[in-house]
């Protein structure tokens, strides 16, 4: 078990839905202070970490490497006869809903008040006949918390948020299952990047950004990659391993290193950077192609004021967006390394020499 | 009036964490024995796996007869067995009892004996098209991942990983269908009537037929018998605000009483003893409303030549699923109101008017 396990799964256990994701700033933020300079929340909540170059003088440049905090999950929309109907926070399938234990972040009572509950799919008999059985709409799908409607209604009014509740549970060949694992693991690779950057000598100052609102706006890439106004930006973000269920052919197997993404969401002289450190160190990785939108920070990031280089490293997770996402320990690992060595080689005047390769 | 204590509710705990797929009861039936053993004048496993259990009434006079009860419980639940290896810690698996492919999306499992975790995933939303998300995910797109390399062997049964939670008045757990059942018959037994010759059944492989309740009243040759079990409470709103007419059973207001199921017609005397005990000793009781599902009761009245049966059913919402809720009351007062009934059994009863 890789030593930020712990990390991970406090991380895993904390609330942070997108727009909501204060309780898992906090828990970041304690472990990132000892590792960083400075450290504060944006406008829009983004976690924003500063760790200085360690050249001295003048103006160092700057890189940015964005990992969403903020998690999926669903929003109170009317209470009835005791049970909760629900909408979506980030875009969830449905079907993998039904049976879901949840926790409610119950507010009527103004401290908010954690209740149990489980996503039920009502008896056939209450449902429109058409559904037949078919699969069941988030509209018809509700939360049964376990109390009659005068105790509900004393706890919960409509906005109150709903997260995911099953703990994390590790599988054979080291790999760990459970919510949030998107894009928490990512977190936990840039944690690793700024504990190995604690031994070695980087020029550049490196911006740590646990970013808010991914999964619904980009909101938090969008401004902290303004607001920090970095050189360059990468994103860690988690991308589809093969296994059931998923194609063959946008999949990337699990366990056997990070990919690193290629398309016009990333810069062609980055990705070729990354692929030559990863090649020199021995860090097995795929070439993920992208033709459009990495549906990352780093869409929001490249066109920040007035343009930044980015890329994007991905962590392979079967399962996504349901309750039982999975990843390998070792791809966490080899993340944060290759971002920590990534940051390490940049020299001072990494901008100057980066190039269009226009050759034919 | 008995209570739920928390001896009891510890003991429901156990056994609903328990796993015993149908076939495969061995988790729970360890717990049975250990817990009936020191009330017990006999105890066996038969044949097919369930524990009978025999306990005499008092003996009051040399000619004095007692009626022979037989009380049933099963203590399978649905679950999986494992039925290919597609290689790497991936497993295909068929449903063991009726489950619903709609529940099993997204849900943690436990597998064999040595309950290794694994899960059940689904293609990432991402990847599918509007039209696929319109047609429910068919069983055979669904694998258990047990992690790469993880090692377990087809012919394993796996069950729901869900551990059991008590909120206030409701339990929320997967095997309620029919630990609360077992958990009932354990205590009847630890307060055994003296009225009563007392055979209890812990049933094996009710989920799948009916079938160790079959054999068991074979074995017993009762006079009469009762199946506890949970039944659906379908009480949830109508989804568009008309009044729900088909619940089944609701929530709190008591032991669902059947009369007729799709496979049993309940013996009307045995009706009335149990609403005349809960009429006289103020035990909330329901009708279970006429109609579909049935229990063990179907396979016990038409053993041998003939054995006057009704069931008594705690009601739960969402059976046959990762998780069902009961409540507390509704346990207590089915615990209550058998209890009574067993206690007002006279060698007569069976020569009233049906």
């Amino acid at each position: 078990m890789p030593e930020f396990t712990p990390f991970l799964k406090s991380l895993l256990a904390a609330p942070g839905l997108s727009g909501y994701e204060t309780p898992v700033a906090r828990l970041i933020e304690a472990e990132w202070r000892p590792l960083v300079d400075e450290i504060s929340r944006s406008r829009l909540g983004s976690l924003q970490a500063l760790k200085k170059g360690r050249d001295g003088q003048g103006d160092r440049p700057s890189i940015m490497i964005a990992t969403h905090m903020d998690a999926i999950g669903l929003m109170v929309t009317q209470i009835v006869d005791g049970l909760l109907h629900i909408t979506e926070i980030g875009g969830i399938d449905a079907r993998v809903l039904p049976g879901a234990p949840v926790t409610v972040y119950g507010t009527a009572a103004g401290q908010t008040e954690e209740l149990f509950g489980v996503i039920v799919q009502p008896p056939a008999r209450t449902l429109p006949a058409s559904l037949g059985d078919g699969p069941i709409g988030l509209n018809y799908l509700l939360v049964d918390i376990g109390l009659t409607h005068k105790q509900a209604l004393q706890k919960v009014q409509v906005g109150d948020l709903v997260s995911f509740a099953a703990g994390p549970v590790e599988l054979a060949g080291d790999v760990i299952s459970g919510h949030s694992l998107d894009n928490r693991v990512s977190v936990a690779a840039l944690t690793v990047a700024l504990q190995e950057l604690q031994d070695k000598f980087h020029a550049w100052d490196v911006w740590a950004v646990a970013t808010a609102q991914e999964e619904e706006t980009l909101g938090g890439a969008f401004t902290s990659a303004f607001g920090l106004h970095p050189d360059l930006a990468i994103a860690i973000d988690v991308t589809f391993a093969k296994g059931p269920g998923a194609n063959d052919w946008q999949t990337f197997p699990l366990g056997k290193g990070p990919t690193l993404a290629f398309g016009p969401n990333i810069h062609p002289f980055l990705h070729k950077k990354l692929k030559e450190l990863a090649d020199r160190l021995e860090i097995p990785y795929a070439v993920e192609v992208l033709p459009r939108h990495s549906g990352t920070d780093t869409y929001a990031m490249q066109v920040a004021a007035e343009g930044i280089p980015t890329a994007v490293i991905g962590i392979p997770l079967r399962y996504m967006h349901t309750p039982v996402e999975v990843v390998a320990y070792k791809d966490i690992q080899r993340a944060g390394r290759l971002t920590a060595e990534f940051i390490a080689a940049l020299e001072p005047d990494f901008i100057e020499k980066i190039t269009w390769d226009e050759n034919p | 009036m008995p209570t739920i204590t928390n001896t009891q509710l510890k003991l429901l705990e156990k056994l609903c964490n328990a796993i015993a797929v149908s076939g495969d009861e061995g988790e729970v039936r360890q717990i049975v024995l250990e817990e009936v053993k020191p009330y017990a004048d006999e105890v066996k496993i038969d044949a097919l796996g369930s524990v009978l259990v025999t306990k005499a009434g008092a003996k009051r006079s040399r000619s004095e007869k007692r009626l022979r009860v037989m009380l049933d419980a099963h203590m399978d639940e649905v679950g999986f067995m494992l039925v290919a290896d597609d290689g790497d810690g991936i497993f295909r698996f068929e449903p063991v009892g009726g489950l619903d492919v709609r529940q099993l999306v997204g849900k943690p499992v436990l597998v064999g004996r040595g309950k290794i975790p694994g899960v059940i995933g689904a293609r990432p939303i991402h990847l599918t098209t509007p039209e696929e998300r319109q047609k429910k995910i068919p069983l055979d797109q669904l694998r258990i991942d047990i992690g790469p390399g993880g090692k377990a062997k087809v012919g394993e049964r796996a069950g729901f990983a869900t551990t059991f939670r008590r909120v206030g008045q409701s339990i929320f757990s997967k095997a309620i269908d029919n630990r609360i059942g077992c958990a009932i018959l354990i205590e009847l037994l630890k307060n055994a009537p003296p009225n009563i010759d007392l055979c209890l059944s812990f049933s094996v492989q009710e989920e799948i037929g009916l079938r160790g309740a079959k054999v068991a009243a074979h074995a017993f040759h009762p006079d009469l018998a009762i199946a506890v079990d949970s039944t659906p409470a379908n009480d949830l709103p109508m989804h568009n605000g008309s009044e729900n007419i088909s619940y089944n059973t609701k929530l709190g207001l008591g032991p669902a009483i059947y009369t007729v199921d799709v496979g049993t017609l309940s013996d009307p005397r045995l009706v009335r003893l149990l609403t005349e005990t809960g009429d006289a000793e103020d035990i909330p009781y329901q009708f279970r409303q006429p109609g579909g599902g049935g229990t063990d009761a179907a396979a016990i009245h038409k053993s041998l030549a003939g054995i006057p049966s009704v069931s008594v059913s705690v009601p739960g919402r969402y059976a046959h699923t990762s998780t069902l809720v009961c409540r507390v009351d509704d346990w207590k007062n089915t615990l209550a109101l058998l209890q009574a009934a067993l206690g007002r059994i006279t060698p007569d009863l069976l020569a009233g008017k049906r």
